[in-house]
């Protein structure tokens, strides 16, 4: 494949950030509009030909003779060269210096990510030029900025998903983060924004530091940031270097066998790296416990949480264990760690979302628990079960969660532009006043709660057969956070559409919106139906080997476990007729439940106080207790005793200033009191 | 020749500049003075970096180019020494940029005429502290450039500016003291008797500084330069001395002075006696890893921009030592790259904050608030400044850090396997969590001082940059995203004095 076209999915967003940056100010907020949705949409072109090019051209680089995909670099070139390559005599290369480079891997999962982030991003693009205006159809203050930024997290997270080597993932990962600051933060002059927007970064940065070490522990021992080099067994009978199976290659296997590697507290060194690297991935993922920036991050505009605090950023932690999974695959004992914290994760968000007034946070609880899913299939995958089908389920569920989730918080975005307020009080009965955003909403909640056919349903599925065929208690486990899944959902549903009728404030009443953002409701919608018969298991999996022989539009339905999918069926629709009896009419059984188990609710509702344990690490420890007696010790101790030093001098000088008075009679004093002395002693000696 | 020797002109442009001042009537010509000589600069130290590059791609693998010596006093056998490798060149390219970005910064200064005189003169002993080879030169204009420094922070300062000019200057004379000390100690050690030199080249290649005496020069040498390399506890001048000066001298100082303490703890405390280096490092290496976090620390807890940003350069200035110390090619090179990194964006800091003081006459961030909407230009250079303290990637503090990680995580883990203690790792973490406190004050900063409501409605006011600020900070903006895209390009430019060619013949005497 030419590398005229990678290089422009990634430069064009890149270019977009710089001309709506510099010249922004300079020009009309429509057409700054226009710039970065057309740009997006050309590289949304760009993506989808990319993919498609890559998952059925047939092309040898993609794919070899026995059906399996391969990994292909399309260009790697070095941006920063740690240690230089190692020649030999004659001019061959020996042994690669250790080296950042920045380039384009195509594999399943990149392709797939590809198409992912252009959709979703080209969507929110469509969607802000309606969005970010106000009533009167007055585009905001910043306009040009907010698609500026845009463009900018939309650069750094392909980045992120092309990347070729582990620390180009951590430049972008970085990248986005910072673009994330940017847009969380998007309203600065609103304190709670401010303090959202560096709450995300520095506890995305605190996870960051144990990717960081990860990355540097395990490049020490395999001497590689890349990908090829760290997932991948040679390919038999292909000479280019560039196109490798997907695979755990043995040579790491025979570098942590043969090496002396210590054992550290009890795990191996490739034990630490990996669940280091997955720190990273619970920071940006938002598992628990790094994960209280995520629900505060709502704070920036509603079309930001749907792209980045939703679909894209936020599974960037699942991308990179996806990335890493053969690594993963040698020492299950870092999966076993993603599998629990993922599980308790789910549990813990969906809890907490069922008792949430904001819509946007019910949402992002949602997201947290929707993500855990994936981390718990990743953790249950192994070869030995359907082909690791929990890797495939993973990224199938990143997929359609995507789509869904983007849909959902596209039609908060619609409801709090048209109500004017997050909090669903103020909303109820609305179903009357915007059809459109009605019947779009209801899909989203229906793909998310998993019913049949809707997309969710099929990944979900997929997830909890993986889970299934691993351990019976995680499956009853995530069975339930299935249901209680259905059960938010809907409560967010009917309080919203339903509950009572609405009760008009201020000039109009709420409508649907302009077109703009009306139609990527509308294809998000149709995306969230039909992406459950996407054959995922003949495109994405673990190794690039197809799941099953043959492809069509109905494999996924003939290849559903129907005891599993029966059971989170009936599941779910308990779930959601829970919230019917609960929420679709106003009656006191919400209150009543509230008061039944006071408790239980206050946890739910403070999110099991895991704010206020932070704020207390934060400021009484870190703040009060190491930063200001820090402070005060070096002006205090260490600058006292330099000054201490200089007053001692001063002191010195001062006390022995009287013998230099000038006073003549006193210096003859002190001569001839020396003359005699020095008489004296002289006479001494010689005596 | 003396003047056929490309280098010499680093002295002798600031000279006539100084001779030029002289003859300036009004503030105009000084301006003119001061930005000609120093466009002047930069453009002499770029060709001197394409001319550097040019002959090491013909082939040219001397260690040092450019190498000169003129006699100067026989009798102690003290040249007039010069040479340059790209660790040098590195460091000029940056002097000539501060020196530039510095004169549109005092753009108003009151006195001018005088305060230029003293800041070319500053220069003057920066740029020949960096081409010179000989050590005793070297030390001459290691105290030409300090000496200016305690009249620039007392007449043009703000504050408790003759406490702080006096500090600054007795800390740094003090450690001068020590240097001097090993200077000498050195140079007596440098050949057989009736050989001894003062040239770091030929001391170098003799090598026989006695181990004995490197124990007890390494010492005083590296902690002469480390005083103003700002390494704990001896780093208390560096808030003070900040908090006092004013904008440009603050500029040249965090951007270039501190990076003569750094340089000259590579250039002749390491590169001179390796073995003592070697066995001592630990030492060092607790002090410089302390002041990494130590300094991030207090930063947190400052509420005045200057001491903010005196103690985030304690603590980036300790990464350059402390990666220095590691004695691994990758993390020293990282070292240099912190230095141009360090000097270019708390250039860019200290440039901002006097704009910002000349506006709002306070540097107390309690008392600012919403400057973004105020002075949109001015608060989006400090967001990329901070977004460069912090290490974003595509800005030169990435590079650098992740350079120095790499690096000092490799010599610490094969000290750990070989049994050599666990020291240099420990460390390595330790600095490494100064990449979240650096994001925790920084991001206090931006928060406080450019988001959010606006707290002095007289602030509303105000004006934003006008065009000289602007050529001031975009300057420096620029290239510190340029190092940021391009690493590459510097880390070849000085990779050669630490290629393994080079610094095997280091590392062999050490073992």
């Amino acid at each position: 494949m030419e590398s005229t076209m990678p290089i422009l999915i990634l430069a064009l967003p890149l270019l977009t950030f710089l001309v709506l940056g510099l010249l922004g100010k300079y020009m009309k907020h429509g057409t700054a509009g226009a710039i970065g949705t057309a740009s997006m949409g050309v590289t949304l072109t760009l993506a989808y030909i990319t993919a498609f090019t890559y998952f059925f051209s047939g092309s040898p680089a993609f794919i070899n003779t026995v059906g399996e995909r391969l990994q292909s670099v399309i260009f790697n070139v070095t941006w920063l060269q740690f240690t230089p390559d190692v020649f030999d005599a004659a001019g061959n290369l020996v042994k690669a210096g250790l080296a950042i480079k920045l380039g384009f891997l195509l594999d399943p999962i990149s392709a797939m990510m590809l198409v992912v982030i252009t959709t979703i991003s080209f969507m929110v693009h469509l969607y802000s030029n309606g969005y970010m205006r106000d009533h009167d159809g007055t585009p905001e203050r910043g306009f040009q900025r907010f698609f500026a930024y845009l463009s900018l997290f939309s650069f750094s997270m392909l980045g992120l998903v092309v990347a070729t080597n582990i620390f180009q993932m951590y430049i972008f990962w970085e990248l986005v983060g910072a673009s994330s600051y940017l847009l969380i933060g998007f309203y600065f002059t609103k304190p709670s924004a401010v303090s959202a927007s560096k709450k995300a970064f520095i506890v995305t940065r605190f996870a960051d530091l144990g990717f960081l070490i990860g990355i540097l522990v395990l490049s020490f021992y395999t001497g590689t940031f890349n990908f090829t080099d760290l997932t991948s067994t040679a390919v038999e009978g292909m000479t280019d270097t560039y196109q490798v199976n997907i695979g755990t290659a043995e040579w790491i296997k025979n570098i942590f066998a043969t090496s002396a590697a210590p054992i550290f507290m009890g795990g191996s060194v490739m034990t630490w790296a990996l669940v280091l690297i997955f720190m990273g991935g619970m920071g940006k993922s938002a598992m628990m416990p790094l994960h209280i920036w995520l629900p505060d991050a709502m704070e920036g505009p509603t079309p930001v949480s749907a792209l980045i605090h939703a679909a894209t950023m936020v599974v960037a932690g699942v991308y990179l264990v996806a990335r890493l999974f053969p690594l993963y695959l040698m020492e299950t004992t870092a999966l076993d760690i993603v599998t629990v914290v993922g599980a308790l994760t789910a549990l813990y968000a969906a809890m907490v979302a069922c008792a949430q007034l904001d819509i946007k946070r019910v949402l992002a609880f949602s997201t947290i628990s929707q993500i855990a899913f994936m981390m718990v299939s990743l953790g249950v995958a192994r070869p030995e079960h359907h082909h690791a089908v929990g890797y495939m389920a993973s990224m199938f569920h990143l997929f359609t969660h995507a789509m869904f989730k983007a849909l959902l918080f596209l039609g908060a975005g619609a409801i709090i532009h048209a109500v004017g307020t997050n909090d669903y009080t103020g909303m109820h009965g609305l179903r009357k006043y915007m059809p459109i955003t009605h019947v779009t909403f209801l899909i989203g909640c229906l793909a998310i709660a998993g019913i049949i056919p809707f997309a969710g349903f099929f990944s979900k599925d997929e997830i909890l057969t993986a889970v299934f065929s691993h351990s019976l208690y995680w499956y009853l486990w995530m069975s339930i956070v299935a249901g209680l899944t259905a059960f938010y959902m809907f409560r967010l549903y009917f309080l919203i559409f339903w509950w009572k009728d609405h009760k008009v404030t201020g000039h109009h009443a709420p409508k649907d919106q302009p077109w703009t953002m009306t139609l990527p409701l509308v294809f998000l919608a149709i995306m969230s139906v039909i992406s459950g018969f996407f054959p995922f298991g003949d495109l994405v999996t673990w190794n690039g080997h197809p799941m099953y022989k043959s492809m069509s539009v109905l494999t996924n339905l003939e290849q559903l476990n129907w005891f599993v999918a029966s059971v989170s069926l009936v599941t779910a629709l308990l779930g959601i007729g829970l919230a019917w009896i609960m929420y679709k009419n106003e009656n006191p059984l919400p209150s009543r439940m509230r008061q039944f188990m006071p408790k239980l609710w206050d946890w739910c509702r403070n999110r099991f106080y895991f704010d206020e344990l932070y704020m207390f690490i934060t400021h009484k420890i870190i703040f009060n207790g190491i930063c200001r007696p820090i402070a005060w010790f070096d002006r205090h101790i260490i600058d006292g005793s330099m000054d201490g030093l200089a007053s001692i001098t001063n002191k010195a000088s001062e006390s022995i200033k009287g013998l230099q008075s000038g006073n003549v009679q006193q210096y003859v004093l002190a001569y001839v009191a020396g003359a005699i002395l020095l008489g004296l002693i002289t006479a001494l000696c010689v005596l | 020749m003396l003047f056929s020797n490309i280098l010499i002109y680093f002295v002798i442009i600031p000279l006539v500049m100084l001779g030029g001042l002289g003859l300036c009537r009004n503030v105009k010509q000084i301006r003119a003075v001061a930005v000609t000589g120093s466009v002047f600069l930069i453009a002499l130290s770029v060709w001197v970096l394409g001319d550097y590059m040019a002959q090491r791609a013909a082939g040219n693998m001397a260690e040092m180019l450019y190498v000169g010596s003129w006699s100067w006093f026989a009798p102690l056998n003290i040249h007039l020494a010069v040479g340059v490798d790209g660790v040098s060149i590195v460091m000029l390219l940056l002097s000539s940029i501060i020196v530039f970005a510095g004169s549109f910064a005092s753009w108003k200064i009151e006195m001018p005429k005088e305060f230029f005189l003293w800041l070319i003169l500053l220069s003057t002993g920066v740029f020949g502290f960096f081409i010179s080879i000989d050590l005793f030169t070297m030390f001459m204009f290691y105290e030409v450039a300090l000496i200016p420094m305690y009249l620039l922070i007392g007449v043009w300062g703000s504050g408790n500016k003759n406490y702080s000019a006096m500090k600054l200057t007795l800390m740094l004379m003090g450690g001068s003291a020590f240097l001097m000390l090993g200077l000498i100690g050195i140079y007596y050690h440098s050949g057989s008797d009736g050989n001894l030199t003062w040239n770091i080249l030929e001391i170098a290649s003799n090598g026989n500084i006695d181990k004995g005496w490197q124990y007890f020069l390494f010492p005083l040498t590296f902690v002469g330069f480390g005083v103003l390399g700002a390494m704990f506890p001896f780093h208390t001048w560096s808030p003070d001395g900040h908090a006092s000066a004013p904008t440009a001298v603050s500029m040249l100082h965090a951007g270039v002075l501190m990076k003569l303490g750094g340089y000259g703890c590579f250039r002749v405390a390491m590169y001179l006696m390796p073995q003592a280096a070697n066995d001592l490092a630990w030492i060092f290496l607790i002090l410089t890893g302390i002041s990494v976090v130590y300094g991030a620390f207090s930063a947190c807890v400052q509420t005045d921009l200057k001491y903010i940003n005196a103690y985030s350069s304690v603590s980036h200035c300790g990464l350059v030592l402390f990666a220095i110390l590691m004695l691994n090619s990758t993390a020293m090179s990282g070292a240099i790259m912190q230095m141009l990194s360090h000097g270019l964006m708390t250039a860019l800091f200290f440039a901002l904050i006097g704009q910002i003081y000349g506006r709002t006459h306070t540097r107390d961030i309690r008392q600012m608030g919403g400057l973004m909407r105020i002075m949109p230009y001015l608060a989006v250079c400090y967001v990329i400044a901070g977004f460069a303290s912090l290490g974003l990637p595509g800005l030169s503090g990435f590079v650098a850090e992740m350079t120095i990680f790499v690096g000092s995580f490799k010599a610490g883990m094969t000290d750990y396997l070989a049994g050599a203690g666990s020291l240099k790792l420990v460390f390595t973490i330790i600095a490494c969590c100064s990449i979240v406190i650096t994001a925790v004050y920084i991001l206090r900063v931006v928060g406080k001082l450019l988001f959010g409501p606006v707290q002095d409605e007289h602030h509303r006011s105000l004006t934003d940059a006008t065009w000289w600020e602007r050529v001031s900070t975009a300057t420096l903006i620029i290239c510190v995203a340029a190092i940021g895209c391009f690493p590459n390009f510097f880390l070849n430019l000085i990779r050669f004095t630490f290629d393994p060619e080079f610094f095997r013949a280091l590392m062999v005497s050490v073992n």
